[in-house]
């Protein structure tokens, strides 16, 4: 069942340019391959579908981190450890810094890449949480020019996206004005290092006057995609937090999630610890008020 | 190569260069391959073992460009121009690298499959962490597996190497806060 060398084709254009030119002259053909540690997982089973592929790893104008005062862009093949090595990061975005500590091991930390990451499409993907919460937005690229999609409308389907034939993502962007937001993410797993998420959910919020101004919940593994829970804001949003208003919050997300059994987890057990979770965000937001 | 991917086993590959352990090393492999295999059948560098195949058990940590890399997860072009260290470059003049003594010394090395894997990752974490106390310890080498489950004194070789203490009671993780431990009936 080994995967063999020989039948895979892999190029490396070297210059994003080129890459582009590639993708659009044959769209459809080619699979991006960056870091690896997903594409070259299923090489090695002998279960890659893909026969050409093109390189993206070392590209540099793809492991960029921009900062700006509005926003931070982070390039498509920015790995893990930078993320986690960023001070701008690490001070004012602690969730994805959080995520991006879940990513496998370091050796799989410096090499996986938060383009593909959100490319690959696992509905547990670890950085999801943390960039539905911070309300990111995607800029994808190719011969025809850049656009931008938000987050929450990436994913379309189970490992299905917006991306066409010719596109790579080349940034993400999350805007710099969470400092003074409410932030929480919690993953569950089997075992601290290495586990896939059975359940992770990430929040930020704005409180004044014990009322809910601003809300975001990403979650994973509750859907075919990492998803952003848009009905459960809505019962929260300008509510003050009393219990009706959790158990509003709680039906809300059991709504609205869509858990399978799978080999990691059941069903029923997602539904209870998604509640769990939202339960403990809010119960935290309540205890400790809006930030200083 | 033709159209559809499909290559005759003869055809002749483009010449990767890379160093590994300071050599020029120069390789016409198929630029899928693996790092792994590059390193152990063409370059005969045994050191560097295979365990799951798919980035999961760290047996085959190499560092390239000064970071910690799975080699079964890199295709070796991606390797072109990199700096590879692998075990076999820890040894200087015959001289055993202090990890490597230490790993002798306490234990650290039971059936020995895991070992270079650890060497390496343990080689990481000191280069960027000279004094890692235990929780840097337990992180930098989470992504190593050992069967024969001798990690504490993996732990307290790589401690002992870098002058810390691996073993203190009091720095065990007894909770963790980012992360739960779940349990559910199978």
């Amino acid at each position: 069942m080994r995967g063999n060398a020989e039948v895979h084709e892999l190029v490396a254009p070297g210059s994003l340019g080129a890459v582009l030119d590639l993708l659009a002259a044959e769209p459809g053909q080619w699979t991006p391959i960056a870091g690896g540690t997903e594409l070259m997982v299923a090489f090695s089973a002998g279960r890659l579908n893909a026969h050409k592929l093109v390189n993206l790893w070392g590209i540099p104008d793809l492991r960029t981190i921009e900062v700006t005062p509005q926003s931070i862009a982070i390039g498509a093949a920015a790995t893990f450890l930078d993320l986690r090595k960023h001070t701008v990061v690490a001070a004012e975005f602690p969730l994805l810094a959080k995520s991006a500590s879940w990513i496998g091991s370091i050796a799989n930390q410096s090499r996986a890449t938060l383009g593909g990451n959100l490319v690959n499409g696992s509905p547990a993907a670890d950085s999801s949480p943390a960039l539905l919460a911070y309300d990111a937005e995607i800029e994808t690229i190719s011969v025809r020019g850049r656009r931008k999609v938000s987050y929450s409308e990436f994913h379309t389907g189970y490992k299905r996206n917006v991306l066409a034939p010719d596109e790579l993502i080349y940034a993400i962007h999350l805007p710099r004005r969470f400092t003074r937001h409410r932030q929480y993410l919690r993953k569950v797993g089997t075992r601290r290092a290495m586990a896939i998420a059975k359940v992770a959910l990430g929040a930020t919020a704005l409180l004044e006057h014990g009322v809910l101004h601003e809300l975001r919940l990403g979650a994973a593994s509750l859907a075919p995609y990492p998803v952003r829970l848009i009905q459960t804001e809505s019962a929260l949003l300008g509510q003050p937090l009393t219990p009706e208003t959790l158990l509003a919050a709680r039906r809300a997300l059991l709504a609205e999630v869509q858990p399978i059994d799978d080999i990691r987890s059941t069903a029923e057990y997602r539904r209870r610890v998604a509640v769990n979770l939202l339960e403990e965000f809010l119960l935290e937001l309540r205890r400790e008020g809006p930030r200083p | 190569m033709s159209a559809n991917g499909k290559v005759k086993a003869n055809a002749h590959w483009p010449a990767i260069r890379f160093t590994v352990n300071g050599e020029s090393r120069m390789v016409n492999v198929p630029p899928m391959k693996r790092l792994l295999d590059v390193l152990r059948e063409d370059l005969h560098l045994t050191g560097t073992k295979e365990g799951c195949g798919e980035g999961e058990c760290g047996s085959c940590s190499v560092r390239m460009d000064n970071e910690l890399v799975n080699s079964c997860l890199v295709p070796v072009l991606q390797a072109e121009g990199a700096e590879i260290q692998t075990v076999e470059g820890l040894a200087l003049d015959g001289e055993l690298h202090p990890l490597q003594k230490a790993f002798l010394k306490n234990g650290g090395a039971q059936c020995g499959i895991c070992t270079p894997g650890m060497l390496m990752a343990a080689a990481q974490l000191l280069a960027h962490s000279p004094h890692p106390d235990e929780v840097e310890i337990r992180e930098g080498l989470a992504g190593n597996l050992c069967r024969c489950t001798g990690f504490i004194r993996i732990f307290e070789s790589v401690a002992a190497a870098a002058g810390t203490s691996a073993s203190a009671p009091a720095k065990e993780p007894v909770k963790e806060p980012e992360m739960e431990q779940t349990h559910h009936a199978r």
